[in-house]
């Protein structure tokens, strides 16, 4: 039984009679001690899908889904109350700028302690000094230097990879069963960005906790996740195990997404981009959201909405699903990508 | 509206001609020369406490030929935007050099500084931010001509639609504003207009980082098809490996307003000999297990430029410093055809 099953969720937002779908039908399941990466572009779902699960979508947004079970429980129709003794203790998340999320008001140990107070063991919610003296470890967990010191620190004394790191403190501060990782390394330098990540996967695997890693950066996904799904346009458009995804996509996106990264285009002085851009409220098409991006769409494409289908752990929302025959149309070959490292 | 729709033809090139063939030769003319260039900062800490120094840019050579693209990577604080103010001459440096054209653009009397401001131009990171949203696309593209040129509004206008059609937008575009327009179309309009006073030399602070992947690949096409055909050379400033390795021929490392290793893409990224270039290579994720590398543990962050380490300013999160590392600055050496900044260098790439 998965850690997290959910079935139909959709978010709309826009009036009843005009609504828009900013995600719509998504399933989408995780185990505990699984790493999933969800990419896609921007406009694609994937944060407005997170903060649908942790609650955090308001009116005028309509969350809807046909069930959103989380370890036996169904977060669609619990009450507020309930959900909010969930989420933040049990389910976790981190945004993608540290010092934006942090407020600039209160000091580290402040926000830390906030969270024990609220979410924290009997003892921990009695005693400040055992509050304290958590944040403090906590901070340690995180490898922040002379934690200590930086327990009194404002948000604005920290550099952008150390707030990033208080973040994942507070987030872990309550052993999340469930971590959502919202681009935490996109406002990073790139060498911060391998520490944070490092952090992250130990953490993940010291904990064996379950963690949703939303991001643009296919590479990141490729180094870190176990399972990977890809989202378009509101739609999950193909999912499945990393090294497969990423070596023979089946659908025509997923594809085009890796033959547009500059590192599968050595040989080739233009890149390969993606004509068009991401349908938004008004020019969404009718039948595959694709098919006017899609090199390979026909009439049915553009008539009929594909449903997600495959075999196995394998499956892609896509009418002719590219096989082995279709696959070096980008004139890249893949090789080495089959012993991607997985923990 | 139709902004969906008019991005269609994108893919193919809007100037036609896919390859890059043509690459000007090494003895090709030198277009900008940075001699020891510097630029210091005087910081204020309060009102009784002594000023700081922040030494933003300390003593960077480079030359940068006709039709070339330099980039110049490296973390957050390390000096990559300052150069860039340099080089547009929006600052004079310090001291130090830089020759644009043969003449010394730090040291020039205002007037010729006016006159040289036009064979450089700049686009920026961001294009939600970059373009005045209450100007029309056309008059974003004309202002350029009517500050620096004595045009007649009619043959400023031919010359828009002209840079228009160019870049792949389309001519009802030229009345419509900024708004109207997705990320990579923007991006467009701000090269469209970067380059209305066809400039020799431009400045691309980290152009394609706010940009989606499929984006990304259209903008990067543009600015390497506008390079072969009107041979301009870049200065493209970038943190992104993947992308440099991608549009660059030379690629100067900076670390702390310093040079740590500058040379031709093809040796940088073949065989980084600096201990910081391999780190930064190694930290890019990448999608095939052998592009990966080994993971160099690079500990720490980028020290504080108002408090920089003695010696080798690289040395407290290196994994191969020595003592002699803490108390000798190492001066830029050459290796092969790129110049390393590192003690131990020759012996690390023996």
């Amino acid at each position: 039984m998965a850690l997290l099953d959910i079935s139909g969720l959709t978010v709309e937002f826009g009036t009843e009679k005009a609504p828009f779908k900013a995600v719509d039908g998504v399933d989408f399941a995780i185990d505990a001690g699984e790493i999933v990466g969800v990419v896609g572009e921007s406009g694609s779902g994937k944060t407005v899908t997170a903060l649908a699960l942790m609650g955090l979508i308001d009116f005028p947004g309509r969350v809807r889904a046909r069930s959103m079970v989380f370890a036996g429980r169904d977060l669609a129709t619990i009450s507020d109350r309930e959900r909010r003794a969930l989420v933040g203790k049990d389910i976790a998340m981190i945004f993608q700028d540290p010092l934006a999320s942090l407020n600039p008001c209160f000091t580290v140990a402040f926000q830390l302690m906030e969270t024990l107070r609220i979410h924290g063991t009997d003892e921990e919610r009695r005693h400040r000094a055992v509050r304290r003296a958590r944040a403090l470890s906590l901070l340690e967990q995180v490898e922040i230097p002379d934690a200590a010191a930086r327990l009194d620190a404002f948000p604005h004394q920290l550099s952008g990879g150390m707030a990033q790191r208080v973040m994942i403190a507070m987030a872990i501060a309550c052993n999340p069963r469930l971590l959502i990782a919202d681009e935490p390394t996109t406002a990073l330098d790139v060498t911060v960005q391998a520490q944070v990540l490092a952090l992250l996967t130990r953490l993940q695997r010291e904990r064996n906790m379950a963690l949703i890693l939303i991001t643009h950066d296919l590479a990141l996904v490729a180094e870190t996740a176990h399972r990977v799904v890809v989202m378009y346009a509101g739609q999950e458009v193909e999912t499945g195990p990393v090294p497969g995804v990423f070596e023979t996509p089946r659908h025509p996106y997923t594809q085009a997404l890796l033959a547009a990264l500059p590192e599968h285009n050595e040989d080739n002085a233009r890149l390969k981009s993606i004509p068009g851009m991401v349908p938004g409220q008004h020019d969404r098409p009718t039948g595959c959201l694709l098919s006017p991006r899609c090199t390979y769409a026909v009439e049915r494409c553009r008539r009929d909405m594909p449903a997600m289908a495959g075999s196995g752990d394998r499956r892609a929302r896509c009418h002719f699903p590219l096989d082995a025959a279709r696959q070096p149309t980008n004139g890249w070959r893949p090789e080495g990508v089959a012993s991607v490292g997985v923990q | 509206m139709s902004a969906a729709g008019s991005l269609q033809g994108a893919n193919s090139s809007p100037i036609g001609g896919s390859e890059r063939s043509e690459r000007p030769g090494p003895n090709s003319a030198t277009l900008l020369e940075a001699r020891a260039l510097t630029r210091h900062y005087r910081v204020s800490h309060g009102m009784f406490r002594p000023k700081g120094l922040v030494r933003a840019l300390d003593g960077v050579s480079f030359t940068l030929r006709e039709g070339e693209t330099l980039a110049v990577v490296g973390e957050s604080g390390c000096g990559k935007s300052t150069l860039a103010r340099q080089v547009t001459m929006i600052e004079r440096p310090t001291s130090g050099q830089l020759l644009l054209d043969g003449q010394d653009a730090g040291t020039a009397t205002s007037a010729l500084r006016k006159r040289l401001r036009p064979l450089v131009q700049m686009v920026f990171q961001n294009p939600f931010a970059s373009l005045n949203p209450r100007k029309k696309v056309g008059t974003l593209l004309m202002e350029p001509l009517a500050i620096n040129t004595a045009q007649s509004s009619t043959e400023r206008q031919d010359a828009a639609r002209a840079m228009m059609d160019r870049v792949g937008l389309r001519p009802e575009h030229f009345s419509r504003y900024p708004h109207m327009f997705s990320g990579g179309q923007r991006q467009r309009i701000a090269v469209a207009r970067a380059l209305m006073l066809r400039p020799r030399l431009v400045v691309a602070d980290e152009p394609v980082s706010a940009l989606d992947v499929s984006i990304q690949a259209q903008v990067l096409n543009l600015l390497m098809d506008l390079q072969q055909e009107l041979g301009i050379a870049y200065l493209f400033v970038s943190h992104n490996l993947q992308v440099v390795r991608h549009i660059a021929d030379a690629v100067l490392v900076m670390y702390l307003g310093k040079t740590v290793e500058e040379g031709p893409k093809a040796q940088i990224f073949a065989r980084p000999a600096h201990p910081y270039t391999r780190a930064l290579l190694a930290s890019t994720p990448s999608l095939s297990a052998a592009g990966r590398g080994v993971r160099v543990p690079l500990t720490g962050e980028l020290p504080s430029p108002l408090n920089p380490p003695s010696g080798c300013a690289f040395h407290k999160r290196c994994p191969h410093a020595i003592p002699r590392c803490v108390t000798e600055v190492p001066p830029l050496a050459p290796l092969g055809a790129a110049r390393v900044a590192c003690h131990r260098a020759e012996e690390l790439n023996a």
